[in-house]
């Protein structure tokens, strides 16, 4: 067979497989939409649920999962930026430094129920916080941490050198480049890392199982010292604790999750081409 | 003017020193974090060390009602779940990676990289959710096997949720390979098929096994997913046909039985080893993966 | 010469153990022009970025020597290094415009100096865009993007940024490396009207540039100052050989 028939082939096998990856996403996205659909409603979605979860709405678990990335992000943002700004202007090439590298592939690759175990211990027993949306945050927002140095440093060395050095040779502290030329121009890629990082936050069961998850908590939580319901764990226990729960329930419940942070997703994606269409350099 | 801005300096340098320090103390904390996580794993996952005999937590048996820790079915369910699911995701997602970088025509690539760029967004509980109700009694079904919640289900899902990791680092380590490499292939009368996979990819070896090690690490650390679909029987998958039988993970035994322990008792301290156990394993394989990327780096050149 | 306005004594300089200065010692004269020119690898940008210190930016360097500036080592301990940078300014071979507007660019370096009179502002922008013939090119488009303009505008743009300053001295590293021969025209103008009130040392791109605006001229070759004396002297009576040579084109 001459070569040229065999790159044919073989590009046109290469074009199937990613079909083969690609395809089954939309058949996970499309099945829940075809069968979730029925269950949405105003009432679904802003009313509190009853008869054990069988009826009502997913309010307190869609404010739940808010409130916990809300606080996700109040406790990663800060300490990621403010890390990756290390990392990226004032860290030398020492051993300390390569340690935090690995420090940050380390939390990276720490399975999410490590976490839970974690923010269990820590959290909920060691500082006393119980079952709360404050051990919950905190929980996730250390494992959302990695995410966003690893964007956020990307988008801070994207950045021209040259701006730095135009920025000393003008009299420039370190901070001051960072602040009024680094920062603002690496804030787009820095916005949509962190923007992927909660949108995962937003989507873990593990972490928040036995930090802040309750099951039937059919009040909206008063203060961050109380559990909360989170739409994450809600799927999980409907769709297998629940004996006898609507499957249109369940498919609704999970369209509410999955069109949470697919629009995420979408706004990162906007945010970043956006802003990298006007880029000055 | 010039006494104004000497004083003015000085207001400024104490504002930036303190900035300064707050930002090296922000950097530095990442250690402290992965100190502390260690740490507290250790606190409580120790106890079960000297509370339950070593033949005990390496037996075949896990029954905490009955006082069995052993660990080896976890283990081994574990492991054959990833293996099935890294024998998927690795020729799927390297062919991916070279068809995104070296085949695909624009348009093409335009529409796949954001829909892998999806998949890696779908939380695991919503693919969980999907593989129970639909590839479970699919796998029945064509199978014929007794329940479709097997070792294969959870290694086929498992691989979908790795290969945007497997695939993103892939396309890096392709990406990274210099052009004139291709060019030197094509130069000497290749197709570019035959450059592809003669030149390009060996060149970009270690990034794609760097891939493949980080989509393990995922893999192994994963688990509302496998806890759907697996079956969550923990039996010792030692024949070929476990493959289609249920099994457990030990992401799925602390998921499952952390709710009904009672703190400080053996069975609680047990899953906290279970815990350790899973932090040595993927600290293992992430810091391999990253050792690789440092000597590319150092050596220079190809990443 | 009256008092210099730099004193370099002795300074040798190093990346890791390659030695791109050695032993240089020369004095500049206030509101004149000097030149220093050689092949590459001269060490002449190090020497120029060792006056301002912006080679501190680098790590894995050695210097030896001194370098004043009015007299005043400004190596020492207490020297705040941003201040000097404010009096020492300097200008690239490429255009850096920052991002932002022609108005942020050129008044970036009074933002960080915390100077906020916006009248005062207004005053020195059109000054030092005057100062760098730029002002009547760009006065209706303040606050258009800077990164719109030309290259030999974006250049002077650079040079009326550093002018804003109102620094003693400027360093200029082949400023006109880029542009065409029209804007190198107009930046080697404006350099003679600045030498009135700013001492100015520059790498020249050419010899032939280095022939026209020099007062006084260094020829540096391999990290060694091999000769300084007045342009018009070095470039047509020099005294070392090598620097004949490098001046009548035996070598470059």
């Amino acid at each position: 067979m001459s070569r040229y028939w065999v790159q044919r082939l073989g590009f046109a096998l290469l074009g199937l497989i990613a079909l083969a990856v690609v395809a089954p996403i939309l058949v996970v996205i499309g099945t829940i939409v075809v069968e979730g659909m029925g269950a949405i409603s105003w009432e679904f979605i802003t009313a509190m649920p009853f008869d054990g979860m069988k009826q009502g709405g997913i309010f307190p678990a869609l404010v739940g999962t808010l409130l916990l990335t809300l606080g996700t992000a109040l406790v990663a943002i800060p300490i990621g930026v403010g890390g990756t700004i290390y990392l990226a202007e004032y860290a030398r090439d020492t051993w300390v430094t390569r340690c935090i590298r690995l420090a940050i592939v380390n939390l990276s690759g720490i399975p999410s129920i490590v976490y839970g175990l974690f923010g269990l211990g820590m959290f909920v027993l060691f500082l006393r916080m119980g079952t709360s949306i404050l051990a919950g945050a905190l929980t996730l927002g250390i494992m959302t941490l990695p995410v966003i140095i690893i964007t956020a440093e990307e988008a801070l060395r994207a950045v021209p050198t040259e701006f730095r050095t135009v920025s000393a040779s003008l009299g420039g502290t370190r901070w001051q480049g960072i602040r009024y030329i680094i920062l603002p121009q690496a804030l787009p890629g820095i916005i949509t890392g962190i923007i992927l990082g909660l949108l995962r936050a937003a989507g873990e069961t593990a972490p928040i199982l036995f930090t802040v998850a309750a099951f039937f908590l059919p009040r909206l939580p008063q203060s961050p010292f109380d559990p909360t319901m989170a739409l994450p764990y809600h799927l999980y226990v409907i769709s297998t604790q629940v004996p006898g729960m609507p499957l249109q329930i369940q498919h609704g419940t999970a369209l509410v999750l999955l069109a949470l942070v697919l629009s995420m997703n979408l706004v990162a994606t906007i945010i970043r081409s956006y802003f990298r269409r006007r880029r000055q350099w | 003017m010039l006494a104004q801005r000497q004083a003015e300096a000085a207001g400024a340098d104490w504002r930036e020193f303190v900035i300064e320090a707050l930002i090296r103390v922000l950097g530095f904390s990442t250690i402290g974090f992965v100190l502390l996580i260690f740490l507290f794993l250790l606190r409580e996952g120790v106890p079960s060390f000297y509370k339950v005999p070593l033949s005990n937590l390496f037996g075949i048996s896990w029954y905490p009602t009955f006082g069995l820790f052993g660990t080896l079915p976890l283990l081994l369910g574990s492991v054959l779940v990833t293996v099935t699911a890294i024998l998927i995701a690795m020729p799927l997602g390297i062919a991916t990676a070279v068809f995104v970088r070296e085949v695909a025509p624009n348009w093409a690539r335009e529409i796949l990289k954001p829909m892998i760029e999806v998949l890696a967004g779908i939380p695991s509980v919503v693919l969980g959710f999907f593989g129970m109700h639909v590839v479970a009694p699919l796998i029945r079904e064509t199978l014929g096997t007794p329940t479709g919640l097997t070792v294969f289900t959870g290694g086929l899902l498992l691989a979908y949720m790795a290969l945007p990791t497997i695939i993103s680092v892939a396309e890096d380590a392709l990406d990274a390979t210099p052009k004139s490499y291709k060019d030197a292939g094509l130069a000497m009368g290749a197709t570019q098929w035959q450059t592809i996979w003669r030149v390009v990819v060996p060149a970009a070896r270690s990034g794609i096994t760097t891939a493949v090690m980080l989509g393990m690490g995922r893999a192994i650390g994963e688990t509302m997913a496998v806890m759907m679909v697996t079956g969550n029987a923990a039996r010792m998958p030692l024949s070929l046909d476990s493959l289609f039988k249920p099994a457990r993970t030990m992401t799925a035994t602390i998921a499952a039985e952390m709710g009904e322990v009672a703190q400080g008792s053996i069975h609680y301290h047990a899953l906290f080893g279970i815990g350790i156990i899973l932090f040595i394993l993927t600290f293992l394989i992430n810091v391999a993966a990253a050792a690789t990327i440092f000597k590319k780096q150092r050596r220079g050149g190809l990443r | 010469m009256v008092d210099p306005k730099i004193h370099i004594e002795k300074v040798s300089y190093a990346y890791g153990e390659n030695w791109v200065l050695r032993d240089v010692t020369l004095d500049i004269a206030p509101n004149s022009v000097t030149v220093f020119f050689g092949p590459s690898g001269g060490g002449k940008t190090s020497l120029l970025r060792l006056v301002n210190r912006l080679n501190d930016l680098v790590e894995g360097t050695q210097m030896k020597g001194r370098i004043l500036l009015d007299g005043q080592d400004i190596y020492s301990s207490d020297t705040h290094v941003p201040s000097l940078r404010r009096r020492v300014g300097m200008v690239f071979a490429l255009p850096l415009p920052l991002p932002g507007t022609v108005r942020e660019n050129v008044l970036y370096g009074l933002k960080l100096a915390g100077i906020k009179d916006r009248s005062r502002l207004d005053e020195v922008l059109e000054r030092s865009l005057a100062q760098s013939a730029l002002w009547d090119e760009v006065k209706d488009r303040l606050d258009h993007l800077a990164s719109a303009l030309s290259g030999g505008q974006q250049q002077r743009l650079c040079i009326a940024r550093s002018l804003a300053l109102e620094p003693e001295a400027l360093l200029l590293d082949e400023p006109t490396s880029g542009l065409d021969p029209i804007s190198t025209r107009k930046v080697e103008d404006s350099l003679f009207a600045l030498k009135q009130q700013y001492t100015i040392i520059i790498v020249p791109h050419s010899i032939q540039q280095a022939a026209r605006i020099a007062d006084q001229a260094a020829f540096f070759l391999m990290g060694e100052l091999v000769e300084y004396a007045s342009g018009t002297e070095l470039f047509t009576h020099p005294r070392d050989k090598r620097t004949e040579d490098y001046v009548t084109g035996r070598f470059g």
